[in-house]
């Protein structure tokens, strides 16, 4: 017999609004930060500490995901054109439009809601759970004023550069294997780099806003909105990088579509 | 002003089924300390959250000098916050930021003081609480005790007309909690702020006290001096101060 506890429906129908409820409460905390962004003189201190946290330090490991990404890329294009062709063609090109459209704007987010976003939702949610979140209100200070939008700000300026960042490890890593395993001439490479059109650029970059904003805000809602002791926190922590990954998997596609029927890429 | 600074009435507060307030009314004239005991999860915390406007209640209304915060939304709210001072149970200080920054926090964001006048207040209102030195320690390098007495200071330095105290003396030892109901005290006569207190310790609860308020099943069950609580009839009331497990409060079976 169906009750309240294992009746199907209700069990999906519950799920199905928890999750509208966390996409409504999540639209709500973007709309409250773009609200103290135009209201807020800007901590600059606050604002450099975050960028350098969430830049600088993410650095390393997009250097070496995206070095190691554009070797695999022209290892892969290389031997398989020597299979088709009998020689390696158009490693350049292939290179140049998977890591500037898909693997550098999304590998980088990958890294970033590892790195930052788990570092957000922790911090936040440890801040949470000690009751610094309910401080600062009977401080007057509102946390998302004072927490949410300095981070806000800076993984919007930051994750595009690192991007860009990551576009030119991907380049390197690919102008390795070219001329190293495949002993294509460096010329050939970096002429097919240089020939692919400026949207093909432009593509992965108009994608890392989007990508940036997702993963800042999922991490803060999480933060935010964490419950219990340091279990809560951990569990803050694995959903903000879950759900960040899985919305910019998701959300790549339809922004790649949007961006491909405006011709940008 | 006249008529009592702090008027609470028939506050519910329920989460999910649980009812935690069923209609709790009191009132406390300006310059007085109120302290309201009660068990563990009879929900003082919750409405010393309610009365500085953390939480909201489902009904009922909270005056604060004549205006009712249970209808006001987060900015007006945000006005008569700075009006209230809260101590927090376990300090609740910022971990990034120094001793002296906690302290000085408000009067750099709200009353936007220059840095080293904020840090020269925050010097004066740690001194007050009887430390020196501290300022440029991290919250993490500090006692107990002294993470409380930070938790005070911070919470007087922009010299509010209310103190809210979450259980200011648990989790010390018999001389500190001494030590910081003197300091409520203290505060009490050098400014004249009125305070509520949340606590188990009865004996900080009479020395620092003008009424005391029992809370029990939801309810204000008693409120008066500390003498008449003391000498109280009520067996609810007489159980919990004398800290017996026999009695008509229900206690779990062991």
């Amino acid at each position: 017999m169906l009750t309240n506890e294992n009746n199907p429906f209700l069990i999906a129908g519950r799920k199905i609004l928890g999750a509208a409820q966390t996409c409504g409460e999540m639209v709500v905390l973007m709309r409250r930060t773009f609200y103290w962004m135009g209201r807020t003189p800007i901590d600059r201190f606050s604002l450099f500490y975050q960028m350098v946290e969430m830049g600088n330090r993410s650095l390393p490991v997009v250097s070496l995901t995206m070095i190691f990404a554009g070797m695999v890329i022209a290892l892969q294009t290389g031997y398989s054109s020597i299979r088709v062709f009998n020689e390696p063609l158009f490693i350049g090109a292939a290179v140049g439009h998977s890591i500037f459209k898909e693997l550098s704007p999304v590998f980088t987010a990958m890294v970033f809601s590892g790195r930052v976003g788990a570092a957000i939702a922790a911090e936040l949610g440890t801040m949470k759970v000690t009751e610094q979140l309910d401080a600062l209100h009977t401080l007057g200070t509102n946390p998302v004023r004072y927490l949410a939008v300095p981070r806000f700000i800076a993984a919007i300026l930051v994750f595009p550069l690192l991007v860009v960042y990551a576009d030119l490890m991907g380049v390197i890593g690919g102008y390795i294997v070219t001329t190293v395993q495949l002993r294509i001439s460096s010329t050939v490479y970096i002429e097919d780099i240089t020939g692919i059109n400026l949207n093909v650029f432009m593509h992965g970059f108009w994608k890392s806003f989007v990508f940036a904003l997702i993963i800042v805000v999922v991490s803060c809602y999480k933060g935010f909105t964490t419950k219990g002791g340091a279990e809560g926190v951990g569990k803050a922590t694995t959903a903000a990088v879950v759900l960040s990954m899985v919305l910019v998997l998701v959300s790549d596609y339809f922004v790649s579509a949007i961006l491909v029927a405006f011709g940008i890429g | 002003m006249s008529g009592p600074l702090i008027r609470v009435e028939d506050l519910h507060k329920s989460f999910g089924s649980k009812i935690v307030h069923n209609g709790v009314t009191f009132e406390l004239e300006e310059g007085q300390t109120l302290t309201i005991i009660g068990g563990s999860g009879s929900g003082k915390s919750v409405l010393l959250k309610q009365i500085i406007g953390l939480i909201r209640p489902n009904s009922g209304h909270i005056f604060i000098d004549g205006e009712d915060i249970t209808a006001l939304d987060e900015f007006e709210l945000q006005r008569v916050q700075m009006k209230m001072g809260y101590v927090f149970q376990e300090a609740a200080l910022f971990d990034s930021l120094t001793v002296g920054e906690n302290v000085a926090f408000g009067l750099r964001t709200i009353m936007e003081a220059e840095k080293q006048h904020a840090l020269k207040i925050a010097r004066q209102k740690l001194s007050m609480v009887g430390l020196q030195g501290v300022e440029n320690l991290k919250p993490s390098q500090l006692s107990g005790g002294m993470k409380k007495r930070v938790g005070i200071a911070r919470a007087i330095a922009m010299g509010p007309e209310i103190l809210l105290y979450d259980e200011p003396t648990t989790g010390l030892d018999p001389v500190m909690s001494d030590v910081v109901s003197d300091l409520i005290l203290k505060l009490k006569e050098e400014s004249g702020t009125t305070a509520i207190a949340v606590t188990h310790d009865m004996k900080s609860a009479y020395k620092i006290s003008d009424k005391i308020a029992m809370l029990f099943e939801g309810k204000i069950l008693q409120i008066g001096s500390p003498e008449e609580i003391q000498n109280s009839s009520n067996a609810i009331v007489r159980q919990f101060i004398a800290g017996s497990s026999r009695g008509p409060i229900p206690v779990p079976r062991i």
